[in-house]
């Protein structure tokens, strides 16, 4: 985002650089000077919004500015006689444009611009964002500090404005530079020695090399991946739930560090669950249609909340791949770009085919793959032949299998023979109380099973004896359900229930038990002993439900043989589906095979166990397309609007798809398409601002009419080709980059480059900035050797102040800090919670996840310096790295110092530094001394323990140094 | 040389800018990244010395009743819909409109469940739960006619705040500082203070009080009750305020060391934040420790001292005012009741009633009562249909209030229809009440924009008219 202020600026300064040359000696170009001026003042009425337009004049259309007029809006060539300039110009109030009231004014400059642009010819250009990237010629530029292509295009541009390019930056700067940037941590003091001493000519390409092979990198380009597709940990509206997503965010860190094709990455994304065969990577991949808001607000209508899902993947889709402002569209045409508002509803109608709620959670799937899938797979294929030898010894007429059948028949005589539940529910009432008293259907007489009750009726359900069975989660709702019990004999039996809440039984129509009551469903909550009479008997439960789950239990004393196996038990003659019913029964019951049942009830754990040790994470999963209209004005409620179709944005080169309905994976390949003219500049444009800080055109998430047009537009179109001709190789990019003479420039700013480019947008130096919010983390754990180097898995919690969640809720909770190593992750680890986002990521300009961020500002301010200076990570981190420079800086006071540079600053310290460090340490020294319980304290931050061996003054005093050093500019910015 | 350097650089910013102030304003805004002016760490506000007309208030103070009030048992009195009560809600109310918890429901009347009673001399009708804003009946003024356009609260409290639906727009509050910065150099211009209880408790949403797409000191710092007052604002354990100031001296002088070698003009604003970080050290306890109160101010509240409750916070509400804060807002979490909207109500007013009514007390009687301006209101109302003995969520009219600077004191604005449910007399929309108050803060809310993605914004998105009826 600080890239948009410097949009504005960029604004502000280019109008100024052009009042310093004059217009008159310039040559005007209509996409570069003309149409932001149009686009910015004139568009709202007279551009691509039909229902705002006016006098059917579009500025922004060739036809409608050069079609036939009494009085030509353009001249070519004679700007005295086009109306255009005659009405911008004029200072009658009735005739001026815009018009007098309008809150925007053109300045002389202005006016003088589209004069002089009117007497040049007046050419008309299209966009040139809409037109796809030509290879342009590379500029010849010299010898003279040219590494590569790129550096032509630089050069080119500087000499035209009698500037050169500033000297290379040391080799330290270097390989801190391109730490950070390729990284996002400092290199350690081994890596810069050897670079430092290495002379190798090709020493630099070199180091290039191996650090772009680090995991790290992975790491440092998902970090900004996560913020473009707003990853995030937890569903965002309302009760903001933790939703299970880590194993995207891992897919992102190997898809960078196996330079995954940018093509493949964008289709995966988008359409990896449609893809043939689709592996669990790219359906892991497609969880990135889910990683939009939700909500799961009660009250919240599902048809509002769809609406605006549909409406955010537009928006935000369209920022990701695109760096267009197609959300615009939502309720009227674009203002200032050609998009209409049924684009937006067509572009929305590709996802229509995504199953989700519109209120509620989506369901995470596990991943399985790699050892995982083996172990299960194995595990599998034993429990499969254990089962089948199981099978077949059951089916074996032994002694053991007679003497169990006649036992078993005896047994039948006196059993209960209970039939199969019938289920009727849920039956909504006013209240709890309602649920349980009110008679939804006659209790007292006999139910007539045809009959429901409203629109509910009668179902049959298995819901097994001695097992608690969840029911429908319906509040303040009641249900019923129904058994025959027969038995040979009147007799005492006695039932056993548990029930969620409360509970209702009836046997042969008459009440045997009520419990008004709240609870969780437990076995054995309610025992009653009643009596059968001879035959058939009626059973009949009610349970009834207040809130949260809802469940029951049921089991009575005897054996309980289940109906049919009595029944079969009773006959001479037997089927043969009968008889494998038997034997089943016998494998499934008998003391002869329990051995070889526990032996697969306990492998059947074991593959439980494999299978839940799974990451589970959303994924796309389908459904018949659902309608999407267009919403005139937005609204929800109107289902009047036209219906849409997945096509693209009708002035853009339209999809080659015949006979079928298109789909995400057709809309990703139109994306990559190599004609299309958005998605290859908006990757080279967004990874050319991970290291120059800005991009090429901003803002990184506008290419359209009111982005500001390229600094240097045929560098952008250069790379664009080249990422598309490389096989969309993203590590190629990067290596030109960095590998250029451009990017190796020192940052050093001089009073010159200060006044004429304060922002470095013509590129005659690097720049120095703050480092992004988890790198400030990453580099204080580093240098203090706490930093875990493990790479992925589940989002970690690290310290965070107690309350901080206090004012979240449904349900309440509190943060969980991680063990172990965990909380010495790497910032891009932490969970990731929208509403509360941890408080040291949020201070340092990390956003909160909920839409695409392109650009994060980059704020100075004091929660900063509170953050750095008590924030427990950093005190805590301060401490180690305290015992560090005890413990390898050197015998005395100074090497220590110089050691404790080199680590965090990678150089020795000066004499005036040395000088205000010295005088804490003794101060501070002599406190602690003097004060061992502060010293105490002072080292008890943190879930570290403190080794035996140190003296705990000393190490307390080093632990101010360390914390003023952590607390350095220098130290948290990338020069 | 790098002190040199530094000034030639912002002359140049001055020396360019056609647009003057607006271009050293954004060039410092900036540069809180680059070119703060390191004498002048406070943030002068965009329009600094140029306010679009005469401002009529200095600050806000805004206490949101999140949950969503219900008007019914508050401040809109409906005998029609007390007639009513139990009979079926005529349908041509609510026929084809939003509806949250009663979706496919029967929709029977409930009639408003206190009494009313007028007060003072204007008249102004408030109902029996509130004890104490009776005698300042005739400083407030009443909006009835209030309508919203988001039904679930998360939505309607990022609508009320941002004025559209859409995350990642700036708050009010960072607007106005934006707009105006703020007259503390100690303290955030944007405060944010929250208390719970009386009915069920809502989350609330740090988004809230986000600053969007304006830069991150815009921001709302939320204080807490419970542990730091402002995150990370007290000292590690061992160390006390003279060792973190060595701490702090040290870091400043190296940065100064730094800056001479590399002429970083963001070294010269990090020194400044550092030393307003320590300032906020001293000052953040200092505001929240309230011994320096007299008894008959502490009774006035009926308070305690900063203990996280409604009436503490308006309590370090006029604190935080009398330090220069812009924008204090409040929220209180207790109003959402869909059942037994009439003890709910009761009991969360009981948790209200005294510290607002005290807080116009208190700034009245210390003069800062006309220019400061007070909005007392919820993210939506609730419906004149029962939800068993409560009320669920309603947007299409429901009530607020607003007094001091430059509002009308003792009147009554805008109605709902006989039943409590449609606005239809002077109708405020969320965008007109931003208009308005922007408008006594001295802005046109046409004019106070901020590019992003190629547009200007602005708090009223492109709607908003100015409220005449409440203008003093």
């Amino acid at each position: 985002m600080a890239n948009r202020r410097i949009l504005g600026l960029s604004f502000v300064f280019s109008v100024a650089a052009l009042s310093l040359t004059t217009v008159s000696a310039q040559q005007v170009d209509f996409d570069r000077d003309i149409r932001p001026i149009l686009s910015n003042n004139c568009f709202a009425c007279h551009g691509p919004d039909e229902n705002t337009r006016e006098a059917e004049l579009r500025l922004d259309d060739k036809d409608s500015v050069f079609a036939d007029r009494d009085a030509p809006l353009i001249q070519p060539g004679k700007a005295a006689s086009s109306e255009l300039f005659r009405r911008i110009s004029s200072t009658d109030e009735n005739e001026m444009m815009p018009p007098a009231d309008f809150r925007k004014k053109l300045t002389g400059q202005q006016i003088e611009l589209i004069e002089k642009w009117i007497d040049q010819g007046a050419e008309w250009k299209q966009h040139w964002a809409w037109t796809a990237p030509n290879r342009p010629q590379v500029p010849k530029a010299g010898r003279n500090g040219v590494l590569n292509p790129i550096d032509n295009f630089i050069i080119r541009q500087l000499s035209d404005e009698g500037l050169t390019m500033s000297q290379p930056a040391d080799r330290v700067t270097l390989i801190r530079r391109l730490s950070f940037d390729l990284l996002g941590l400092p290199p350690n003091a081994e890596e810069v020695a050897a670079f430092v001493n290495d002379k190798d000519p090709k020493a630099y390409q070199n180091l290039v090399k191996r650090i772009i092979a680090k995991p790290q990198y992975g790491e440092r380009l998902a970090m900004y991946w996560l913020d473009i597709v707003r990853y995030a940990d937890s569903n965002g509206y309302h009760a903001d739930k933790t939703r299970q997503i880590a194993p995207y965010r891992d897919y992102v860190i190997n898809a960078f560090n196996t330079n995954k094709p940018y093509d493949l990455f964008v289709k995966e994304q988008l359409g990896g669950d449609l893809m043939e065969n689709a592996t669990i990577e790219q359906q892991v991949a497609s969880g990135f249609n889910m990683l939009l808001q939700t909500t799961d607000e009660g009250g919240a209508q599902a048809k509002e909340y769809l609406a605006k899902y549909s409406a955010d993947r537009v928006r935000n889709t369209a920022s990701i791949f695109l760096g267009v402002t197609l959300g615009c569209a939502e309720c009227h045409d674009h203002k200032y770009d050609p998009f209409t508002t049924q684009d937006f509803y067509n572009f929305a109608s590709f996802f229509a085919d995504i199953n989700e709620v519109g209120v509620g959670n989506a369901p995470a799937f596990p991943v399985i793959d790699g050892m995982l899938a083996d172990q299960i797979a194995d595990k599998t294929s034993a429990i499969a032949d254990k089962q089948a030898s199981l099978n077949a010894v059951s089916r074996e007429p032994s002694d053991a299998r007679k003497a169990w059948e006649a036992a078993l028949a005896k047994q039948a005589d006196t059993s209960v023979v209970a039939g199969k539940w019938q289920y009727l529910g849920p039956l909504v009432a006013a209240s709890f109380d309602e649920a349980h008293d009110k008679s939804f259907l006659n209790e007292a007489e006999s139910i007539d099973l045809s009959v429901g009750v409203g629109d509910k009726k009668w179902a049959e359900k298995d819901f097994p004896d001695g097992a608690v069975h969840a029911l429908d989660q319906t509040a303040n709702a009641a249900h019923y359900l129904q058994r025959t019990l027969t038995v040979k004999a009147a007799s005492k039996v006695e039932l056993k229930f548990g029930s969620d809440d409360g509970i209702r039984v009836w046997v042969n129509q008459k009440e045997v038990l009520t419990n008004k009551v709240t609870r969780g469903p437990a076995p054995d909550q309610e025992k009653i002993t009643v009596d059968l009479k001879e035959g058939e008997n009626s059973l009949l439960l009610k349970i009834s439900q207040g809130g949260g789950g809802a469940g029951f239990y049921y089991a009575h004393n005897n054996s309980g043989l289940p109906a049919d196996i009595a029944a079969i038990l009773g006959k001479t003659e037997r089927t043969e589906a009968e008889r494998n019913k038997l034997s089943d029964y016998y494998r499934d019951n008998s003391d002869e095979l329990k051995t070889q049942r526990d032996e697969i009830a306990a492998m059947q754990k074991q593959l439980e166990q494999l299978n839940n040790s799974a990451p589970k994470t959303l994924m796309t999963r389908v459904r018949e397309p659902r309608m999407i209209r267009v919403l005139p004005r937005g609204n929800w409620m109107d289902d009047s609007g036209a219906e849409a179709s997945p096509t693209v944005p009708g002035f853009m080169k339209p999809l080659a798809i015949e006979g079928r309905r298109a789909n995400r994976l057709d809309l990703a390949n139109w994306m990559v398409d190599p004609g299309n003219p958005l998605t290859s500049r908006v990757v080279v444009n967004r990874l050319w601002k991970l290291f120059f800080g800005h991009g090429l055109a901003e803002p990184l998430d506008d290419l359209g009419a009111q982005g500001t047009r390229p600094s240097h537009p045929d560098l952008l179109d250069w790379l664009a080709v080249e990422l598309i001709e490389s096989g969309w190789d993203i590590k190629h990019i990067v290596g030109l980059i960095v590998n250029s003479n451009t990017y190796r420039q020192s940052s050093t700013l001089t009073v010159e480059l200060a006044g004429l480019d304060p922002y470095n947008f013509k590129y005659a130096r690097q720049s120095q900035y703050r480092l992004e919010a988890e790198m400030i983390r990453d580099t204080a754990l580093a240098i203090s050797g706490l930093l875990s180097d493990k790479l992925g898995g589940s989002s970690v919690k690290p310290y965070q102040p107690a309350g901080y969640w206090k004012h979240m809720n449904f349900p309440k909770r509190t943060w969980q800090m991680s063990g172990g190593d965990d909380i010495y992750r790497r910032g891009l680890y932490t969970h990731w919670q929208r509403m509360f986002l941890h408080p040291s990521l949020l201070a340092f300009d990390a956003p909160s996840r909920e839409e695409c961020t392109v650009s994060r500002p980059r704020s100075n301010t004091p929660q900063q310096a509170l953050v750095l200076l008590n924030d427990p990570t950093y005190v805590e981190a301060a401490r180690a790295f305290a015992e560090r420079i005890l413990m390898h800086g050197g015998p005395d006071d100074s090497s220590k110092l110089n050691w404790a540079y080199q680590i965090a600053l990678s150089r020795n310290v000066n004499p005036n530094e040395a000088n205000v460090l010295l005088d804490v340490l003794a101060k501070h020294l002599n406190t602690y001394k003097q004060n061992p319980q502060a010293a105490d304290e002072y080292l008890s931050v943190g879930r570290r323990v403190t080794p035996e061996n140190i003296d705990k003054s000393e190490l307390a005093a080093w632990t101010s140094i360390s914390r003023i050093i952590l607390n350095l500019h220098e130290t948290i910015t990338r020069n | 040389m790098a002190n040199n350097s530094l000034s030639v650089n912002r002359r140049s910013f001055l020396g360019h800018g056609a647009q003057g102030v607006g271009v050293y304003a954004l060039a410092s805004l900036l540069g809180q990244t680059q070119a703060a002016d390191v004498e002048v760490p406070r943030w002068p506000g965009v329009l600094n010395g140029k306010l679009h007309r005469e401002a009529k208030a200095k600050r806000v103070i805004f206490l949101t009743m999140a949950g969503g009030m219900s008007h019914l048992e508050t401040f809109d009195n409906k005998p029609k819909l007390r007639e009513l009560d139990g009979q079926p809600m005529p349908e041509s109310y609510t026929k084809g409109q939003p509806i949250a918890q009663l979706q496919n429901r029967e929709l029977l009347c409930l009639g408003g469940q206190h009494e009313f009673k007028k007060h003072g001399e204007s008249g102004n009708e408030l109902s029996a739960i509130w004890e104490h804003l009776g005698s300042v009946a005739d400083d407030i003024a009443i909006v009835r006619s209030l309508k919203t356009e988001a039904i679930n609260h998360d939505p309607a409290h990022t609508f009320m705040n941002t004025g559209t639906t859409i995350s990642g727009r700036p708050s009010m509050g960072s607007w106005l500082t934006y707009g105006l910065g703020a007259e503390t150099e100690n303290l955030p211009g944007f405060v944010v203070l929250t208390s719970s209880g009386g009915g069920q408790d809502q989350p609330i949403d740090s988004r809230q009080w986000h600053s969007g797409f304006l830069p991150s000191r815009f921001q709302g710092v939320h204080f807490h009750s419970q542990g730091d007052p402002v995150l990370y604002v007290n000292n590690p354990p061992g160390i006390d305020r003279e060792g973190q100031g060595d701490i702090v001296k040290a870091v400043q002088q190296l940065n100064q060391f730094r800056g001479a070698v590399v002429n970083d003009p963001e070294i010269a604003t990090r020194i400044s934040q550092y030393e307003m970080a320590f300032r906020m050290q001293a000052s953040v306890p200092g505001l929240m420790d309230t011994s320096d109160e007299t008894q008959a101010t502490m009774d006035l509240y009926g308070t305690k001292g900063a203990d996280g409750t409604f009436a503490a916070n308006c309590l370090l509400a006029r604190r935080l005012a009398q330090r220069g804060c812009r924008f204090i807002q409040l929220y209180h979490r207790g109003w959402d009741h869909h059942g037994n909207v009439k003890g709910a109500s009761q009991n969360t007013a009981k948790l209200i009633d005294q510290g607002i009514t005290a807080l116009i007390k208190d700034l009245k009687q210390r003069d800062m009562f006309d220019d400061t301006l007070i909005v007392f209101a919820s993210e939506f109302g609730r419906t004149p249909m029962a939800q068993g003995n409560g009320r669920d969520h309603h947007i299409k009219g429901y009530s607020i209030f607003l007094a001091g600077g430059g509002i009308k004191p003792g009147t009554t604005v805008g109605a709902t229809d006989d039943l409590g449910y449609n606005a239809v007399d002077d109708v405020v929309t969320v965008h007109d009440l931003h208009a308005t108050m922007l408008h006594l803060l001295g802005i046109d809310h046409e004019r106070m924009t901020f590019q992003f993605q190629g547009r200007d914004f602005r708090l009223t998105d492109v709607h908003g008219k100015i409220v005449d009826k409440l203008l003093a």
